[in-house]
């Protein structure tokens, strides 16, 4: 007998913050994967919002591309505000 | 970047369950979060909508004034810096989009409002930049007034449009530190460049206030809006508070505020301004900026120019879905 299709499962902790990747579960339909999460992953009140996706639907970036993909923002540190100096005595900058 | 609400909301009377309007108008009341599958009335979908857009908008046509000095900043270091800013501003546009578009209307649709000029965009966008000071001044001014009205909305109600906010503020303090420094850099050097930089402070001033939208007494939308938590300040407390805030950073680096009526208010513990030229406000409003016409016409030529882009990767993708099904 082969698995029943996969699930990415996301909660949302708290009114107001963005759905969370806590982990997967195998379920045959979509309402049986978000109650399976629900029992799975939210027993403790970990949240008030649930998202089950298919686990196909997920396109990942390729581990092997990683310096290709995200090293050019490593000699970016102009992007951050502490690489300005501001004189001490100025405030709310 | 950021934009004022500028549309007129009319009232329209609801003919919705007023269970439902109660029980949303009492989450709203509690600091509860909307998000998009949730039921919410339709002036609030409407006023939303209109607000998000707007503010996607101005970033978007935010990129042109400095994306004008892209190709003539002074050094190499000072080009990477603007370069990351306006692909920044890029970014909060995109953000903004897509909070919008989980209110239900396209992002086509917003974007042919803007080309249309059906749509608002900030009026501040439509001044233009004169001098290299003027990237400064906008830095510093433009984006500080941003952070000033973008703090608040980090709490706004509707979950996608705060969760939007808190990305764009913490970016946002590169942009004005940036800007500040370029001003303390000129201020710092011969007396033309502290004559080119006062001359943009004078003209960048004004309409930075402006920014903060029309005074509370002519903002009908305002407690509509404060109820909604859309809106947490008005725009003449936020004003206030930009004033207060941006007077001593200015004064530090020797610059002059183009306000003979600016005074310290012991008593309110905040400075007195002068009176702000409303006509000219009302007037970019209706698209009667220096640069509204360029703007919209740069922003239809880049998408126009950009067609055959879009063109191509879709037919990619055809391409490669029918190679697909093939194998």
């Amino acid at each position: 007998m082969s698995d029943w299709p996969l699930w990415e499962v996301f909660v949302r902790s708290k009114g107001g913050m963005a759905h969370r990747h806590v982990g997967s579960v195998h379920a045959p339909d979509p309402r049986i994967a978000l109650r399976h999460a629900r029992d799975t992953y939210t027993r403790r009140m970990e949240g008030v919002s649930l998202w089950v996706v298919p686990s196909a639907s997920i396109v990942a970036s390729d581990p092997g591309d990683d310096e290709a993909m995200f090293d050019p923002a490593a000699d970016k540190v102009y992007r951050h505000p502490t690489f300005y100096d501001i004189p001490e005595g100025i405030t709310h900058i | 970047m950021y934009t004022t609400e500028l549309g007129k909301t009319r009232n329209v009377a609801s003919t919705e369950d007023a269970e439902k309007l109660a029980a949303f108008e009492a989450r709203v009341a509690a600091d509860e979060f909307i998000e998009p599958k949730d039921w919410m009335p339709e002036a609030y979908r409407r006023t939303l909508t209109r607000q998000i857009s707007q503010h996607a908008h101005s970033e978007i046509v935010g990129m042109l004034p400095e994306g004008n000095w892209i190709g003539r900043a002074p050094s190499l270091r000072r080009k990477a810096i603007l370069l990351a800013k306006v692909q920044d501003e890029a970014g909060h546009g995109l953000y903004l989009y897509s909070a919008a578009e989980t209110l239900g209307t396209s992002r086509e649709e917003m974007i042919e409002a803007l080309h249309s000029g059906k749509a608002k965009y900030s009026t501040i966008f439509n001044y233009p930049t004169l001098t290299w000071a003027d990237i400064g001044a906008i830095g510093w001014l433009v984006d500080g007034a941003a952070i000033m009205n973008q703090v608040p909305l980090q709490r706004t109600s509707y979950g996608p449009y705060a969760r939007a906010m808190v990305r764009v503020c913490k970016e946002e303090s590169f942009h004005q530190r940036q800007g500040y420094e370029i001003c303390m850099a000129m201020m710092a050097g011969s007396d033309d460049q502290r004559r080119m930089m006062q001359d943009a402070f004078n003209r960048w001033w004004w309409p930075s206030l402006m920014m903060f939208g029309p005074p509370d007494d002519n903002s009908p939308n305002t407690a509509q809006s404060m109820r909604w938590r859309i809106k947490r300040e008005t725009n003449d407390e936020l004003r206030q508070k930009f004033v207060d805030i941006t007077v001593p950073q200015a004064e530090a680096i020797g610059l002059t505020v183009p306000d003979p009526a600016l005074a310290w208010n012991e008593e309110k513990g905040g400075y007195d301004f002068g009176e702000i030229d409303w006509e000219e406000f009302y007037a970019v409003v209706r698209g009667e900026g220096p640069v509204a016409r360029e703007r919209i016409t740069a922003r239809r030529k880049a998408w126009e120019d950009g067609a055959w882009v879009r063109d191509a990767a879709a037919a990619h993708a055809r391409k490669r879905s029918r190679k697909q099904e093939a194998a």
